[in-house]
C-alpha cells in the first residue's frame, strides 16, 4: 500500500485526528493568550515582576514535553486534561514576553498625553496601551501556536487527542507495512495545520491591527 | 469603553459659545523628589489672569515643565495649592481635573492607531457628549486649526506632516472647550518655518478664543512672540522676572535675565525698525552716460575716495574707486565692483545690517521706486540709530518702572490706610 492509498483509506480517521489536533491547539491558545496577556498587564510596570514572569514562563518551556506530560498523568490522569494543561503552559512564554515588551515599548510621551487629556488608568490600558502593543502580542501568539502544533503530537502519549496518535501508532509498529505511512501522515498533517493557522493569523492581523500602526 | 456617561441630555449638534479663560493661581507650589535634598520646584507663587497667554521660559532643567505639569497634576505637588478660577483643585480627582484642562505636548502626542477624528473626539466622548455633537465639534476644531475636515478627518497621524500633527494636537486639546490650555514645548520638534506658521496660528486662535494659556519653551524668541506676559525662570523654578515682553527686553530684572535675553535684545530691536526711520546719507554719484573726464574730475574732487556709478535708469550699478579707472585703462565696462545688494526704505534695519556686513566697504545703497537710487546707509549710521533706539527704550523702561513703583506704593498705601479710613466713616 503506498502513501496515497493509505491516505485514501484512512482519510476519515485522519480528518478526525486533524480536527481534534487543531481544536486542542486552538482552545489552549485562547486560554494561553488570556492568561499570558493578563500576566503581562499585571507585571509590565515593575521591573522585577516583568522579569519574574518572563523567567518563570521560560523555565516552564525548558521542561521536556514528554516529561511534563508524564509528570501530569499521576496528578490529573490520562486524556484531555494533561494535554490542555501542558499545552497552555508551553504556550505562555512567547505571549507573556511579547506582551511585556509591547506594553513597555509604548512611547512614554503617548502615556503622558493620555494622562494629560484625562484618561483613567483602565481607559489608558484599553484604548491606548493594548492597541499599540497588539502587533507584538499577535506575533507572540503566532509563535506560540506554531510551537504548540508540534508539542501537541506528544499528547498522544497520555492518550490525548490529535495527530500524535498516528505518529505514535506508526512508531509502535515500526517495521510493519503501514508504519512509515502513519508517521508521515501525522507529521504532514501537523505541518499543513500549522500553515493554515499561520495564514489565519496573517488575516487576523490585517483585520485587527489599525491602519495607522500597520507596518 | 469603561467611561461612565455624564450626558445631561442636551446633546444637540449645537455647540455652546466657547468658554473663555479662567484664572490660575499657584501658591507656594513645591515639588520634592525623594532622595534629592533640593526641591525640583521651590515654592512658586504666581497669578495668571483669565484669558492671558503666559510663557514659562528658562534654561533646560529649570523646572518649567515640572511646574506646568503640576497645574494639571500630571506631577503631584509635594506642597502648596493650585487654584483654577478660584476653585482649589489640589485635592480634586486628577482625571476629572485634566478633562477641564487642555494639554498639548511636543511631537503632538497623537495616538497613532486612531484617526485624526478619533483623536480629537477622545475628550468630548469621555465627558459624555452625544455622537452628533462630538462629530460636529471635530469638524469645527479641524476648521479652527486650519485643516480641511473632509480631507483630514479619516487620516492617521503618520499620514500628516509634523506641522499638521501639531495642529491636530492643539485641536484635540481644545476639543472639549476647556478654559485653560497647557502647552509643553509644543512647537519644539518642527522645522523653523513651520514653527513660525504655528506660532502665527496660535496667536490668531488666542485672539478668537481668549483661553488662559500656559506655554513652556526654552526659546526666548518664541516667548517674546507669543507671550502676553513672560515668566523667566531660573533653577528650581524661581521666578527671575514676570513681566511683559517689552519690559523684559528693555529692562531685565537682573544679570540672569539679561543673560537669557542676551545680545538678542539689540538685534530684536533692529527687526522692529525700518530703513525709512533712520538717516539716509547722500553719496557722490555719476551716470554711465557721463563723459569719462567728468567722472575723473568728480572722483578727484569727492571727499570719499569712491563714487557710485548709476546705470541709464538711475539704478545703482557699480562702486568706483579712485584707482579703478586707471587700472581698467579708462574703460567703464571693466572698472569698479558691481553692486550686488540694495535695500528699500521698507527693509528692516536687520536686513540693512546684513547687507552692510556682507559688503566689504560697509555700506549699502538704498533704492526707491523701480530700483532707483535714493541714498546710502552705512555702518556708522546704523550704529548711531541703534544706540538712539536702545537709549529711548531704556528711558521708556525707567518710566514704566517708576509708574509701577508709584502704583505699588499707592496700593500699599491704600492697603495700610484703607481699613482705617473706612473705620472713620
Amino acid at each position: 500500500m503506498n502513501f496515497w492509498d493509505y491516505i485514501g483509506n484512512r482519510h476519515q480517521q485522519l480528518l478526525a485526528d486533524a480536527y481534534q489536533h487543531a481544536s486542542a491547539v486552538f482552545q489552549c491558545m485562547v486560554v494561553a493568550t488570556l492568561v499570558g496577556v493578563l500576566i503581562g498587564v499585571v507585571s509590565y510596570r515593575s521591573e522585577w515582576a516583568g522579569n519574574l514572569a518572563t523567567l518563570t514562563t521560560s523555565t516552564i518551556l525548558t521542561i521536556p514535553a514528554l516529561a511534563m506530560i508524564g509528570l501530569l498523568i499521576p496528578i490529573v490522569g490520562l486524556g484531555v486534561a494533561p494535554t490542555v494543561i501542558a499545552l497552555t503552559l508551553y504556550g505562555l512564554l512567547p505571549i507573556v514576553r511579547n506582551s511585556i515588551v509591547g506594553l513597555r515599548g509604548v512611547d512614554p510621551a503617548l502615556i503622558d498625553a493620555a494622562k494629560g487629556i484625562g484618561m483613567s488608568r483602565i481607559a489608558r490600558l484599553v484604548k491606548v496601551e493594548l492597541p499599540l502593543a497588539w502587533p507584538p502580542i499577535l506575533t507572540g501568539i503566532r509563535v506560540s501556536t506554531q510551537m504548540l502544533m508540534g508539542i501537541a503530537a506528544i499528547a498522544a502519549y497520555a492518550s490525548g487527542p490529535g495527530l500524535g496518535n498516528e505518529i505514535f501508532r506508526g512508531i509502535a509498529s515500526l517495521g510493519s507495512k503501514n508504519a512509515l505511512n502513519q508517521v508521515l501522515a501525522g507529521t504532514l498533517g501537523i505541518i499543513i495545520l500549522a500553515l493554515i493557522f499561520d495564514a489565519v493569523y496573517v488575516l487576523v492581523g490585517r483585520l485587527t491591527i489599525p491602519r495607522g500602526i500597520r507596518v | 469603553m469603561s467611561e461612565t456617561s455624564t450626558e445631561t441630555g442636551t446633546g444637540t449638534a449645537e455647540t455652546p459659545a466657547s468658554t473663555t479663560g479662567a484664572t490660575i493661581e499657584l501658591e507656594n507650589l513645591t515639588k520634592r523628589y525623594p532622595g534629592n535634598s533640593d526641591p525640583a520646584v521651590d515654592s512658586v507663587n504666581m497669578e495668571i489672569k483669565a484669558g492671558e497667554l503666559v510663557v514659562f521660559v528658562g534654561p533646560s532643567g529649570c523646572g518649567k515643565s515640572t511646574t506646568l505639569k503640576m497645574i494639571n497634576r500630571l506631577i503631584e505637588p509635594t506642597s502648596g495649592r493650585i487654584r483654577i478660577d478660584g476653585e482649589d483643585v489640589t485635592d480634586m480627582d486628577p482625571v476629572k481635573l485634566r478633562r477641564k484642562i487642555g494639554y498639548a505636548i511636543q511631537s503632538s502626542g497623537l495616538f497613532p492607531h486612531m484617526t485624526v477624528a478619533q483623536n480629537i473626539a477622545l475628550v468630548p466622548k469621555m465627558i459624555g457628549w452625544s455622537k452628533s455633537k462630538t462629530k460636529a465639534r471635530v469638524e469645527e476644531m479641524l476648521d479652527l486649526v486650519g485643516l480641511d475636515p473632509a480631507e483630514f478627518h479619516g487620516r492617521y497621524p503618520r499620514q500628516l506632516s509634523g506641522g499638521q500633527q501639531q495642529r491636530v494636537g492643539v485641536a484635540r486639546a481644545l476639543a472639549a472647550d476647556p478654559p485653560v490650555l497647557l502647552m509643553d514645548e509644543p512647537f519644539g520638534a518642527v522645522d523653523p518655518i513651520t514653527r513660525d506658521h504655528l506660532q502665527d496660528e496660535l496667536i490668531r486662535l488666542q485672539r478668537e478664543l481668549h483661553k488662559t494659556i500656559v506655554f513652556v519653551t526654552h526659546d526666548f524668541d518664541e516667548a517674546i512672540k507669543l507671550g502676553d506676559r513672560i515668566v523667566v525662570l531660573r533653577e528650581r523654578s524661581h521666578i527671575a522676572q514676570f513681566d511683559t515682553p517689552e519690559a523684559i527686553l528693555t529692562n531685565p530684572a537682573d544679570d540672569f535675565v539679561s543673560g537669557f535675553v542676551g545680545a538678542g535684545a539689540a538685534l530684536k530691536r533692529l527687526n522692529l525698525t525700518r530703513v525709512r526711520d533712520v538717516e539716509i546719507t547722500e553719496y557722490p554719484t555719476v551716470n554711465v552716460d557721463d563723459p569719462l573726464q567728468d567722472i575723473f574730475n568728480k572722483l578727484r574732487a569727492a571727499q570719499t575716495n569712491e563714487l557710485l556709478l548709476l546705470d541709464k535708469r538711475g539704478r545703482p550699478y557699480k562702486w568706483l574707486r579712485r584707482g579703478d579707472l586707471m587700472r581698467a585703462r579708462g574703460s567703464l565696462a571693466r572698472a569698479g565692483t558691481l553692486v550686488h545688494d540694495t535695500v528699500t526704505r521698507d527693509a528692516t534695519l536687520r536686513d540693512a545690517l546684513e547687507a552692510v556686513l556682507t559688503d566689504n566697504a560697509g555700506r549699502v545703497a538704498v533704492t526707491g521706486h523701480r530700483g532707483v537710487y535714493e541714498g546710502v546707509v552705512d555702518m556708522e549710521t546704523l550704529m548711531n540709530s541703534v544706540h538712539e533706539l536702545l537709549e529711548a527704550d531704556r528711558q521708556d523702561a525707567v518710566e514704566h518702572q517708576h509708574e509701577l513703583e508709584d502704583q505699588r506704593s499707592l496700593q500699599t498705601h491704600q492697603a495700610q490706610e484703607g481699613p482705617g479710613g473706612e473705620a472713620e466713616v
